[in-house]
């Protein structure tokens, strides 16, 4: 415990002072760079616009309510593309990233060097956000449904590959060792040692993913890979915000939805 | 022990079927669905959804095969990419992404500890539970690139406007997880700091957040990560960042500039990512 | 039947745990393997079937070295060796009799296993098996259904599924009550006998192992401190293997019952 000496009198100190100095000039730092990134954002403001922002907020919100229902029933067909383009595209991630993940794991890589590859891959395709992956997908298969499949994919890639070779690493290791000790083929033991291991844990990262997947692909029609999306995107450039509003209360609906679904399935299979 | 059929008779007829069959040697794992309905009902409606999905999917083949090209180019510009063209632009949205982050980061977090502490079931009263749980449901169900556009409307474009987005963003993670992790926290503690007649600030500091400090500390850092994610992204409907310049290169078709970006975005999420490791051993 | 000529292990780290071990185990006899913690006992029968590799030395099975055999070789050598574990070493995941089948895994192909296709004489086999070791009933129940002791009978099945000639057995008794220790070490060594199997068997609880084996082997830091016959395990000899101690009052606490693995949980939990 440390005790500082004030006139031969023990007083009780937190920290040894050393420590507490660090820490305050932790915060003193901290506090500094704060104030620095502040001026950054806010040399590049104009502050002019900022008078207004609360009659703009108002007459925002006052033209969105009521929202214009009329549009609903031609907002179905996007709608079921978006939850098409999330469970595809979780489902080609899915896809790509399981035999991934066995490469990237410590305990089931055939080599190293592999090992390395499929750790790149799963950073690269977690880094990049989905959608910058429908940006660039768009230049290259052309707008639509397709390209934002493909970027759900992309982006699912990393996500699931990453938390299915941690499960993977962490796995009790006498039962390999037992399929080992009676012969059995790497494949075999994989099959009946490591995989029952892990489907519990393949399970509910798929489905937690799916349920990210359906409000990323909510946004990907603002870059033309196809859903809701683009009516939303529409809707904004014509400045029709009622329609905008009706947009938003049906993603708010379709995510409750997909959230409730998701954590049933969960619950299922933990 | 006799071994011919010990405990069988506490088998229901089914089961003593089908151990009368594996004595004669077929035996099937059990199914994963019990009820042969049920199984015929997921199996047809998978296969249903599948054949829907795919007619919904409309490929525009010949227009992929075009794009084939363009998909080489962006593949291969991976391996040169050009940082020097647009060296000015690409260090002004980093360094303007890299404050947006932190700023965000900051003032979403102290605005998250009170909401999650008024998330939290166990030491919040009901009107301001539900007060904070709906700021959270809110926050939590717009992905960060909506909430941009209404702030850019409101704001107008600048990085003020994503600041606001990704603090707004930031809150409802945090405080969702923070209350999860107060309502996870001893109970013993609470009550004890509470008998020693202690004020409710006190009783917050003492008993509540020892507990979930080191867990606030990671998760701080981890949504420090994701907000540099997300400035790459809302700089495109104009919230600042760097995702303005990567959006323009993009649509230039200029790929190598784009690949420059990516991967300087993946250097720093993968530097974040270990340095994060390290501080949360260290607070730990 | 196995024969282990000038085997030494050596790990990476520099501790030498095998020093020139030369040992017979003809057919049909069941040898106890004792020695304090760390005497090389555990070492010694994973170098057996290869799960560790000797540092040098040479193994031989019916005659043929599996000291440097690879591949399909080395698996074909492994399917004449049964093993069975000291915490069972169950896929919890899959039923009771799908882990008994797994012993069969290296008879049969990839697919016909990943399908759970597999010939009706196997399960046939694995039957009555489970009728052997009295868990007929319960072989749709999931690995992690069962007791301890009951989950060690279904590592009993799974070893013996593999028709082996010889099988180690690690600790068998270790995580279990006295009264299943003794039911699980009859059940193995009677087992053997009916099958004419070799056996290697580490075990700690000295008086468990005299009350069922034909031959004793005392290991002592790596090195093989005494051979022969059960009844001949004097206090000296014992003081010879695990130092000193009062012999005297050996019975039946087993004092090393609880895996190593529970202890270093606990004290992970106490010190988060």
């Amino acid at each position: 415990m440390p005790v500082k000496h004030v006139n031969n009198v023990p007083v009780w100190q937190r920290r040894e002072p050393l420590k507490q100095y660090a820490i305050w000039a932790g915060w003193m730092l901290g506090g500094m760079l704060f104030l620095l990134c502040w001026k950054v954002i806010s040399d590049n403001t104009i502050w002019e616009f900022m008078y207004d922002a609360g009659t703009q907020a108002g007459s925002l919100i006052g033209r969105m309510i009521p929202p214009d229902w009329s549009i609903t029933g031609s907002l179905m067909v996007p709608l079921w593309d978006t939850i098409n383009i999330a469970t595809v595209g979780t489902a080609l991630g899915i896809l790509i990233a399981f035999p991934l993940s066995f490469l990237a794991a410590r305990n089931t890589t055939p080599h190293p060097a592999l090992r390395a590859v499929a750790l790149a891959i799963i950073v690269s395709s977690r880094s990049i956000n989905a959608l910058i992956w429908a940006m660039l997908l768009v230049t290259i298969v052309g707008p639509g449904i397709f390209a934002g499949m493909l970027a759900i994919a992309l982006r699912s890639i990393g996500f699931v590959g990453k938390l299915l070779y941690e499960a993977i690493e962490e796995i009790h290791p006498t039962p390999v060792e037992a399929l080992s000790s009676t012969g059995a083929a790497r494949t075999q033991v994989l099959a009946y040692a490591v995989w029952p291991q892990i489907m519990p844990a393949f399970a509910g990262i798929s489905v937690y993913r799916w349920d990210i997947n359906i409000r990323e692909a909510t946004t990907l029609g603002l870059v033309g890979a196809g859903g809701i999306g683009l009516q939303m995107n529409a809707a904004i450039n014509n400045l029709a915000w009622a329609q905008v509003a009706t947009v938003f209360v049906l993603i708010f609906a379709t995510v409750i939805v997909s959230e409730w679904v998701s954590a049933k399935v969960r619950h299922a299979v933990i | 022990m006799s071994p011919a059929d010990t405990g069988s008779e506490l088998l229901s007829a089914p089961e003593r079927q089908r151990m009368a069959q594996a004595r004669e040697g077929h035996w099937r794992p059990l199914p994963l669905v019990r009820s042969r309905h049920w199984r015929w009902f997921i199996n047809v409606s998978v296969l249903l959804y599948i054949v829907l999905a795919w007619l919904s999917v409309d490929v525009n083949w010949s227009r992929v095969a075009q794009g084939m090209e363009r998909g080489q180019e962006f593949v291969a510009s991976f391996l040169s990419p050009d940082f020097s063209s647009r060296s000015g632009e690409i260090l002004t949205g980093l360094w303007e992404s890299l404050t947006m982050t932190f700023t965000a980061t900051v003032i979403g977090v102290a605005l998250a500890i009170p909401v999650g502490l008024g998330a939290a079931r166990n030491i919040a009263p009901l009107p301001v539970y539900f007060f904070c749980r709906g700021i959270i449901a809110i926050s939590r169900t717009f992905q960060e690139i909506i909430i941009a556009i209404l702030f850019v409307t409101m704001f107008g474009f600048g990085p003020l406007a994503g600041v606001i987005t990704l603090a707004f963003a930031t809150i409802g993670f945090m405080a969702k997880l923070l209350a999860e992790d107060i309502e996870d926290t001893q109970k013993e503690p609470l009550e004890a700091i509470r008998a020693t007649g202690g004020g409710w600030l006190q009783w917050i500091n003492y008993a509540v957040q020892p507990q979930v400090m080191p867990r606030l500390i990671g998760l701080s850092l981890y949504r420090l990560d994701i907000n540099f994610r997300e400035s790459a992204v809302i700089g495109i409907v104009g919230a600042g960042g760097i995702g303005a310049t990567l959006n323009t290169s993009i649509n230039r078709y200029d790929y190598d500039t784009s690949a420059a970006i990516l991967l300087l975005i993946i250097v720093i999420v993968l530097m974040s990512e270990y340095l994060s490791g390290y501080v949360r051993k260290w607070t730990q | 039947m196995l024969k282990l000529t000038g085997l030494s292990k050596r790990y990476d780290t520099g501790d030498l745990a095998l020093n020139d071990i030369n040992l017979t185990v003809p057919a049909g006899q069941v040898m106890a393997l004792i020695g304090p913690s760390g005497a090389g006992k555990s070492t010694l029968i994973r170098c057996v079937n290869r799960l560790v590799e000797p540092s040098t030395g040479a193994i031989e099975l019916n005659d043929q070295d599996i000291t440097r055999v690879r591949g399909t070789k080395l698996r074909q050598a492994r399917r004449q060796i049964g093993m069975i574990f000291q915490n069972y070493a169950l896929v919890e995941r899959l039923s009771v009799m799908e882990n008994v089948l797994s012993g069969r895994l290296a008879y049969v192909g990839f697919w016909r296993s990943f399908l759970r296709r597999f010939p009706a004489s196997d399960i046939q086999q694995a039957f009555n098996l489970l009728e052997r070791v009295g868990l007929q009933t319960m072989f749709d129940k999931r690995g992690d259904a069962l007791s301890g002791g009951q989950k060690q009978r279904v590592g009993i099945a799974r070893a013996l599924m593999q028709n082996p000639k010889l099988l180690l057995v690690d600790e068998p008794t270790a995580s279990l009550d006295p009264k299943t220790s003794r039911q699980i070490m009859r059940l193995i060594c009677e087992l053997c006998r009916e099958q004419q199997l070799a056996a290697i068997i580490n075990i700690h609880d000295v008086v468990l192992a005299q009350q069922f084996v034909d031959r004793v082997v005392g290991l002592r830091g790596g090195e093989l401190v005494f051979d022969g016959d059960p009844k001949d395990l004097s206090p000296d000899i014992l003081t010879s293997i695990y130092g000193e101690e009062d012999w005297s009052v050996v019975d039946d606490d087993n004092e090393d019952a609880e895996p190593p693995a529970a202890a270093s949980v606990d004290i992970a939990g106490a010190h988060p």
